[in-house]
């Protein structure tokens, strides 16, 4: 039995800010999931489906906010499912409804992630009960830097290194009209004379809390070959999950982002991701994952990532762009934050990504994780369609 | 060409008002352990698993996290979560088994609603900036429901108490009820609902293991095989609906199969008395299917799992022989706003 082909025939972004006091939720999904029933020239009655995600419903003090939501998607009279894996959310409600138009349940699908981080506080949402914990463990920062000082020592990475990957993706920010923050005096001396927050990780190393949406429609052959303009389509997808702790657990380089990378270029037959891939939409919330995850999803040698970042290889220009959009460093509706990157990976392979375009981009990954690094999904999008 | 798949394999705990003892790991665990002891299976060998559970009903963020532990989730595993009933976790691990990706799946869900008052709790899935505040409670808004139903002549107290009576009476033939057997139908808790129209508060799991083809019959004798599932949202807001009728449901029913022939089982996740009115009439059951002969959500109703828990029980019918084609059903929000339908066959008899 085989699947049927997926293609993104339709993006919606809103412009990412800090604050949406002018939208309810409601008012703010419904303006990404427009824009991409605009893009696709798609009606709501195009939809067979909609499948929406968003990270704990404690951020914005909705209980399975789909309930509420389903009037201001379209959905009513619709299957609706709500996704909820954590930070890699976005990612994983993509996945979700691709499988939808993968087993031929539905034709076109509407998929949606969202956060409107600006009605609570993003900070105690993801922090553990706080008597019961370290105080280490409040916000997410502090969760990650211990890893990211246990990455320096393993590979002898040089401090400047994640100032560079800021610099760089506030750079490219600059270029995308829907990235929340816009520095544009931005300068590497900057990024490095900001505050220490979590040592080694400085404030201008550390993404924002966002307000915004992301949607896309996802189709089938037939849908694809009425699209306006060019689709992308989807060449390998996956999730993969381990616990928060436990003994043996490598918390620089997951086992379950190695094993869920492999699984997508296994889909996609890539044997040599450095080479066949051409820009990469990566899930940095704090600058020195970029090098951590070049590792982990075999972009570089182990001990080598920082070394690509270090020559410029990740740059807009460079062989290897990643985040050209300027990632989640620079825009981070954690539930949408997932969704972003894959959408944002699309937007590459289909030539529509205006100034932040990666020229000649063919085929582009779409990376979220989540968690304590413990939850893993990926796609691996192409502008030709897949030939098995 | 779609795929067969088949549940085959169902446990469920044995549901209590309270679990003060028992983390939310504890009491997933042996219910995992149950469905692969069934099956034979061990985690590793299962190719797809998901849950559904609730943040807010455990009071934090991420609580399925930790939950995931109890899965034993190393090496690395191909797993998802829904924010909603695990029967929507079992939907989307059968469109997963559909793709071809995976050949096994397994589906938990679990809630605990006594470290809080559900009723409350539930509040907060409502319109957050119109109607969240007001605090209606999920007894108040059934009993708008059951009221309406009264005015449009579809049911009547005495009624409503027979369903109460009639599913816990079932209900003393499961051993995991909370409710078991006959009890006063009371007083008013929101009239016109009575403390025997409304379901028991209580925390409990479910856990069930789906495969597809042949494996399917590997694992088990009389495979309960899905011939078809979708399920609908409607409008959220009360007053732009007709609480007498569940239009979503009779489409979900109608996408999947459940009218092509009739059925001899429903189980069907009615909280409270007048949904089963509200249900019955949509799915056009007549007196001759057997509704809820596990006592149903009246008799054991852990929020997240009681979907589930339908599903469940309509494949252990087949399991065991007593069903050869159930329907089982699965809600969501205030007033039965979502509602999936699954229609399961046993194979034809030799």
């Amino acid at each position: 039995m085989s699947k049927e082909p997926v293609a993104i025939v339709g993006i919606g972004q809103t412009k990412h800010v800090a604050a949406r006091q002018d939208v309810s939720m409601a008012g703010l999904v419904r303006e990404a999931a427009l824009r991409a029933l605009e893009d696709a020239e798609l009606t709501w009655a195009d939809i067979d489906a909609v499948v929406i995600g968003k990270a704990p419903d404690f951020f914005e003090g909705v209980m399975m906010p789909e309930l509420y939501l389903a009037d201001a998607l379209g959905a009513v009279g619709k299957p609706m499912i709500r996704v909820h894996t954590a930070g890699s959310v976005g990612g994983s409600t993509a996945l979700v409804a691709a499988n939808l138009v993968a087993a031929r349940v539905h034709g076109t699908v509407l998929t949606l992630a969202f956060e409107k981080q600006s009605e609570s506080n993003a900070m105690w949402g993801l922090s553990l009960p706080v008597p019961f914990q370290q105080p280490l463990l409040a916000g997410a920062g502090g969760f990650f830097a211990p890893h990211v000082r246990a990455y320096m020592r393993r590979t002898g990475a040089p401090d400047a290194i994640g100032s560079l990957v800021a610099y760089k993706d506030r750079r490219n920010a600059l270029k995308n009209p829907y990235a929340h923050l816009h520095e544009h005096d931005i300068t590497l001396e900057k990024v490095q004379a900001s505050p220490m927050l979590w040592d080694p990780i400085r404030y201008s190393e550390t993404c924002p809390s966002s307000d915004g949406a992301c949607a896309m429609v996802l189709t089938d052959r037939a849908g694809a070959a009425r699209s306006p303009r060019p689709p992308a389509w989807m060449h390998g997808g996956a999730m993969r999950s381990e616990p928060t702790l436990f003994a043996g657990k490598d918390f620089v380089s997951p086992q379950a982002g190695r094993d869920c990378a492999a699984d997508v270029y296994r889909q996609a037959g890539v044997t040599d991701p450095r080479r066949q891939i051409d820009a990469v939409e990566m899930y940095v919330p704090f600058s020195w994952y970029e090098p951590m995850w070049l590792e982990n999803l075999g972009f570089a040698e182990e001990g080598e990532g920082w070394k690509l970042t270090e020559a410029g290889v990740t740059e807009l220009d460079g062989d290897l762009p990643v985040n050209p959009s300027g990632g989640v460093l620079s825009t981070n509706p954690i539930g949408a934050s997932g969704m972003i990157r894959f959408a944002e990976a699309a937007l590459q392979v289909r030539g529509q990504a205006g100034e932040h375009q990666v020229d000649g981009a063919r085929t582009a990954m779409g990376h979220a994780y989540g968690g304590g690094a413990q939850f893993f999904a990926m796609w691996l999008v192409g502008s030709e369609p897949p030939t098995t | 060409m779609s795929r067969e798949v088949a549940i085959v394999a169902f446990a469920q705990t044995d549901h209590t008002r309270r679990t003060d003892e028992l983390s939310e790991v504890e009491m997933v665990m042996p219910v995992l352990h149950e469905v692969l002891r069934q099956t034979g299976l061990k985690t590793s060998d299962i190719g797809f698993t998901c849950s559904g559970s609730s943040d807010y009903l455990a009071g934090r963020a991420f609580s399925f996290t930790m939950a995931l532990d109890g899965v034993g989730a190393w090496p690395p595993i191909s797993e998802s979560h829904v924010e909603m009933d695990g029967a929507w976790a079992l939907y989307e691990a059968w469109v997963k088994l559909l793709t071809g990706e995976a050949d096994t799946a397994l589906v938990y869900s679990y809630g605990k609603s006594s470290p809080g008052s559900v009723r409350d709790v539930l509040t907060r899935q409502l319109d957050p900036y119109y109607v969240a505040p007001l605090w209606p409670d999920s007894v108040a808004l059934a009993a708008l429901q059951a009221r309406a139903l009264i005015d449009a002549g579809d049911t009547d107290e005495p009624a409503l108490a027979r369903i109460a009576a009639r599913s816990r009476q079932d209900a003393a033939a499961n051993p995991h009820a909370q409710l078991p057997g006959a009890r006063p139908q009371g007083e008013h808790v929101v009239a016109p609902l009575r403390t025997g129209d409304c379901p028991p508060i209580g925390d409990g799991a479910a856990a069930v293991i789906l495969a597809a083809g042949d494996r399917a019959r590997e694992l088990c004798a009389r495979p309960a095989w899905i011939t078809g599932m979708d399920h609908r949202i409607e409008a959220h807001s009360l007053g732009v609906r007709d609480l007498t009728d569940s239009p979503s449901t009779r489409l979900a029913a109608e996408r999947a199969g459940a009218f092509e022939r009739p059925v001899d089982t429903a189980e069907l996740h009615a909280p409270f008395t007048s949904q089963e009115v509200v249900l019955r009439k949509a799915l056009g059951l007549g007196d001759d299917v057997r509704v809820n002969p596990s006592g149903g959500a009246l008799a054991a109703n852990p929020v997240m799992a009681a979907g589930l828990i339908r599903i469940g029980e309509a494949a252990a019918r087949i399991h065991r022989g007593t069903s050869d084609r159930a329907l089982a059903h699965a809600t969501s929000g205030p007033c039965l706003q979502q509602n999936l339908v699954a229609v399961l066959e046993g194979d034809s008899h030799e």
